[in-house]
């Protein structure tokens, strides 16, 4: 139930941001269902017991546009995209993704990125610096080349500083390996 | 931090010269030492009770350094078979010659005033009856950390013939948390890990410090900025400065070896290149234009010629250059990666971290690349540093898994005694300082 509206939500949002317009839908304002009844003096007062079901709450439907859910939700990979071994070249899953990423930066033109570069465990920490660096160049002119301007991203290296995954196997590093697309200012949510 | 300095009398003790006919006993370290010397270090005597203790802790310090070294065991105490450790007697050989100790050091601790202490040592020979070296330092009495190894240092001068390098400091990243969440900060201590301080280098992570070679000055790579940039730190007052105007990543910084330049990578779309600059003028010279990794440089001891870790040549090697850049030539050719190249102080090796088949080793070349040796493997080696004499090599070991931790290692350049550097939590980067002053 849930998975179907958060999908419906996003296939929404994904051709709001393949339109032109890049205005958010609006929030849904909370719904009251039906005036809380005058309370009437019976019996003694029971102890207070906590409401469980607030009724003035909004209702939640998927990721709030233009939020950092939203972009992962719609980008994929929690903003990350990987890389093989030694290399940082963009696979055309990587290419995929970050073509989302893209589409959905173009909507939220106020936001800003930093691309950090990542890098597993099994190389030096230096040589690592300048791998990661190379990484998180190759997402951001991609990007670029799909129209996000330049101004609007900046790219910080981390070598292997900042792993995802404590593990020391090829899943692991394999998931160590990626570019993360941070979002800075601008972000809704 | 104020390093109150040692004043180092050099004089030679009035009962001088016995026996010079004798072959004199030396230490031959360019091969290692398989047959380690058995030194009796006696407890340093004082007239006064504080300068007992003081004498008892300085005499533990020389022991453990010379064991340390590998070189050298230290005969325990309670074998002397021997009173008479006066310092102004010759000492009676034939006691010492029971326990098989092949050299003796006598010394006592001379408090001068609440201020000040003097500390004298001699050094002897016992198959000869010779006496090797008579030694003195003035300080004050919190320094007696120091005098022990500058008196270690004399030793193992004496009977090396080469420089020491007890009286030394580490600089190197603190770590503790996680392996997803470590957090890292720039810790000193001695080269025995005595008197470990933390260094303020403000937030951010902090990575890969290096000492100058001819100041109590530190750099290194920051995260400060958000970016990563380099820094220079003044140990002695504290004080900290971004190098630079930069606002590309600047990383994996070296002084040259008169401390007046620097050699850093910059990075620039993702492209790092080698640069050196003026650090008085600040200006900058670009050293490699290639649009492959250029890093980890460092300088030969002459200041002539540059060793880096390129993979222009499609995987990560050593190369060679001129210090402005000219002339590049691989050196690395042997099987696997090679990476975070040092040369040596002595000028005649490269210390470098070679990955193959899934391990990682520390290993030393000839500067053209010949010779190269393997002393150590394991899962992950890096960050080799030098010893200020050249004759033994620090680096971090970071171990596998989930729960992997960092620590600090050292070994001889002949592959031998490889011990664990103790350290309160976690540890990597380590930079050995020159000689204190």
């Amino acid at each position: 139930m849930k998975t179907k509206t958060i999908i419906l939500a996003g296939a929404a949002l994904f051709f709001a941001a393949c339109s032109s317009t890049p205005e958010p839908e609006p929030v849904q304002a909370p719904v009251q269902t039906a005036p809380i009844p005058a309370p009437v003096q019976t019996a003694p007062t029971p102890a207070p017991v906590q409401n469980t079901s607030p009724v003035t709450g909004p209702i939640i439907q998927g990721p709030l546009p233009g939020s950092l859910d939203d972009f992962h939700f719609v980008s994929g990979g929690q903003g990350r995209v990987f890389f093989a071994l030694d290399k940082h070249d963009l696979s055309s899953g990587a290419r995929e993704s970050l073509k989302r990423q893209a589409q959905w930066l173009q909507t939220y033109q106020g936001v800003t990125a930093v691309i950090e570069g990542n890098a597993d465990e099994r190389g030096t920490r230096e040589y690592n610096l300048a791998l990661a660096a190379r990484r998180a160049e190759s997402v951001k002119s991609f990007l670029v080349s799909l129209g996000v301007s330049p101004s609007r991203l900046t790219t910080v290296s981390y070598g292997k500083e900042r792993p995802i995954d404590p593990r020391s196997n090829e899943e692991g590093w394999a998931r160590n390996r990626n570019a993360h697309t941070n979002l800075m200012s601008g972000s809704i949510g | 931090m104020n390093l109150i300095r040692l004043i180092f009398l050099t004089f030679v003790l009035a009962m001088g010269t016995f026996n010079f006919a004798h072959a004199q006993l030396r230490i031959d370290i360019t091969e290692g030492n398989l047959d380690p010397v058995p030194i009796a270090v006696v407890d340093f005597s004082s007239d006064r009770q504080d300068g007992q203790a003081l004498g008892v802790e300085i005499s533990e310090i020389i022991r453990a350094d010379l064991e340390r070294s590998g070189l050298f065991v230290s005969i325990s105490p309670d074998k002397f078979q021997t009173t008479q450790t006066d310092l102004n007697y010759k000492p009676t050989f034939a006691d010492w010659r029971v326990i098989k100790a092949e050299a003796l050091l006598l010394g006592r601790v001379v408090i001068e005033s609440p201020t000040r202490i003097r500390v004298e040592a001699r050094l002897w020979d016992i198959s000869s009856g010779e006496e090797l070296a008579g030694i003195v330092f003035g300080t004050t009495p919190n320094q007696e950390r120091r005098v022990a190894h500058k008196i270690s240092d004399a030793i193992y001068e004496k009977l090396t013939g080469e420089t020491g390098y007890f009286d030394s400091r580490i600089v190197f990243v603190s770590e503790s948390g996680s392996k997803i969440e470590r957090e890292k900060r720039l810790a000193i201590m001695d080269q025995d890990g005595a008197n470990m301080m933390y260094l303020d280098t403000g937030r951010g992570m902090v990575l890969t410090p290096r000492f100058s070679p001819s100041s109590q000055r530190i750099t290194y790579l920051s995260y400060e900025s958000g970016k990563g940039h380099i820094y220079v730190y003044d140990i002695e007052t504290g004080r900290r400065e971004l190098l630079g105007n930069f606002p590309d990543m600047t990383f994996a910084p070296r002084f040259s070896p008169d401390g007046q330049s620097m050699i850093l990578s910059l990075m620039r779309k993702g492209n790092s290149d080698l640069y050196a600059m003026d650090l008085s003028s600040r200006s900058t010279k670009r050293l490699t234009t290639s649009p492959a990794i250029d890093v980890s440089g460092s300088y030969s001891p002459d200041g002539e010629k540059i060793v880096f870790n390129s993979d222009r040549g499609g995987t990560p090697q050593l190369y060679v250059m001129n210090a402005d850049g000219s002339s590049a030539k691989r050196i690395s050719f042997g099987k696997g990666r090679y990476n975070s190249p040092v040369w040596s102080p002595r000028g005649d090796k490269i210390a470098f971290v070679k990955s193959r088949d899934g391990k990682f080793s520390i290993g030393v070349m000839n500067i053209d690349g010949s010779g190269e040796r393997i002393l150590a493997e394991s899962y992950m080696y890096d960050v080799p540093t030098w010893s200020p004499n050249g004759r033994v090599i620090m680096f971090y070991q970071e171990t596998r898994g989930e729960y992997g931790t960092s620590s600090l290692w050292s070994v001889d350049l002949t592959g031998r005694n490889l011990r664990k550097v103790s350290t309160p939590l976690g540890a990597s980067d380590p930079a050995w300082s020159p000689l204190l002053p």
